[in-house]
């Protein structure tokens, strides 16, 4: 069987500018759905250290709903099924009045999603902190919030730093999901250049080196931040 | 749209259980081999031979740096020009489980192993077992009845994203859904009937783990 390489078709117009739109639709997608998933998952993983009632409730509700579904599942549900049960005016702005409703839809899906396994974390990582800290900090006179602002979340926070920046390269490879409702990512764009000139080495190794790329920088920079905000004398354990 | 109604659900049932079979028979291909690879792969990823290390830390880092669905298109494409014939959708999606699912069971079966104290491996070899048989006998046992629930999790995960191979058309119980509901324009009814069953499914599953779980805790 031949095969004709042609690696030159990388770097050749549209292809190589349909690369460079695909990579940053991804790292534009990541960052802005990593907002939505670092903000409210901390509000849920506090929630749900919470000694009980609706909030906390509600949180670990939302936790398990969003686990376990499938993400692209989930990726449907916002993308096809939302416009059609919200008010009719509100669904046609979904579907037509918004710039990028499928970039929109993927960015609320995932931050959602990721929101889910944020929680957790944070949940582990303030359940980590030894109990005494927090007994000492009511104990000379810290409020609740107090102590949640002073003692438990500075101290969380930096335990599950690790666990944490492997959510983040995680929600980079999670962006591939949303090809599915129409975002031209990575992929997306990898499989447009194969069935444009079938040359498909080329056009998926052309992908994968730019994931490659999207880790070893994401490596490099969380490891910085890993030794910056470890807790000295702090036994830091495996996450994977 | 009109109201919903979920008689398109009842009238495609059998349709969808078919779909579902074949999510669950993938799921399961790739669950054991990935539990039996993934084993050999943490022992090679923990030899003495720095090379062997190498290449299989090099193996985990890469299949855990790049999305799924990128692996699914990968041997979607290469497998039928490797075997030199057309293959259905399935083969492809199984090697491509099966290899992705490897990375991950191996960093799992790995941190399982070396949490287990040093001197059970070097007891095994001072009663005269070879490293291989000491691993064998004596370290994966107890390794395995400590990770199970790690283990189960991620399978549980695994099942979830069997629904990806949606990406190449293989008839799982994703893509049926999806061909009901664009074949009956009843995108909403048939979407939330896939999630609903997902998450019986993964939510009744977790629990087993975590209760599962109790049993094996020390």
């Amino acid at each position: 069987m031949s095969y004709r390489w042609n690696w030159s078709i990388l770097f050749t117009e549209p292809y190589f500018g349909w690369l460079l739109n695909g990579f940053k639709t991804t790292v534009m997608l990541a960052l802005s759905s990593w907002a939505i998933a670092l903000a409210l998952g901390s509000l849920l993983g506090v929630a749900r250290t919470l000694p009980g009632g609706p909030l906390r409730w509600f949180a670990t509700s939302y936790v398990e709903l969003f686990r376990n579904v499938p993400v692209l599942v989930q990726m449907f549900l916002w993308f096809f099924v939302l416009p059609e049960l919200v008010p009719v005016g509100i669904g046609n702005w979904l579907k037509r009045g918004l710039a990028y409703p499928e970039f929109f839809s993927a960015m609320l899906c995932l931050g959602l999603y990721t929101a889910s396994r944020v929680a957790e974390q944070v949940r582990s990582g303030i359940m980590s902190v030894p109990r005494g800290l927090s007994a000492a900090a009511r104990a000379s006179g810290l409020t609740p919030a107090q102590t949640y602002r002073y003692i438990l979340l500075p101290i969380g926070f930096r335990i599950i730093v690790p666990p944490l920046t492997s959510e983040f390269l995680g929600i980079f490879k999670n962006t591939s999901i949303a090809l599915t409702i129409g975002v031209l990512e990575i992929t997306a764009t990898s499989r447009q250049i194969e069935s444009y000139t079938f040359q498909g080495y080329e056009a998926f190794t052309a992908a994968t080196v730019l994931y490659l790329t999207i880790a070893l920088i994401l490596l490099f920079l969380t490891r910085r931040l890993e030794s910056r905000t470890r807790i000295p004398g702090w036994i830091s354990r495996d996450s994977t | 749209m009109g109201p919903l109604d979920f008689n398109v659900v009842i009238r495609n049932l059998p349709y969808l259980w078919e779909g579902l079979q074949s999510s669950f028979l993938l799921a399961a291909i790739a669950i054991c081999g990935g539990i039996l690879f993934g084993a050999i792969l943490a022992v090679l990823r923990l030899s003495s031979i720095k090379p062997v290390a190498l290449a299989a830390l090099g193996y985990v880092n890469f299949f855990r740096s790049v999305p799924l669905i990128l692996i699914i298109f990968w041997f979607y494409f290469l497998v039928p020009l490797l075997l030199g014939r057309a293959t259905g959708p399935f083969l492809s999606a199984a090697i491509a489980f099966t290899m992705f699912e490897t990375a991950y069971y191996c960093e799992i079966i790995r941190a399982g192993v070396q949490s287990l104290p040093k001197g059970q491996i070097n007891a095994g070899i001072a009663s005269g077992l070879s490293r291989i048989q000491a691993m064998r006998y004596i370290v994966m046992p107890q390794a395995f009845r400590n990770m199970t629930p790690i283990l189960l999790t991620q399978s549980i995960i695994l099942f979830q994203d069997t629904s990806l191979v949606y990406v190449v058309s293989l008839r799982d119980f994703m893509t049926s859904a999806s061909t009901v509901a664009n074949q009956e324009l009843r995108l909403v009814e048939i979407y939330i009937f896939v999630a609903v069953v997902y998450f019986t499914i993964c939510f009744v599953a977790s629990r087993f783990v975590n209760t599962f779980s109790y049993g094996f805790s020390r």
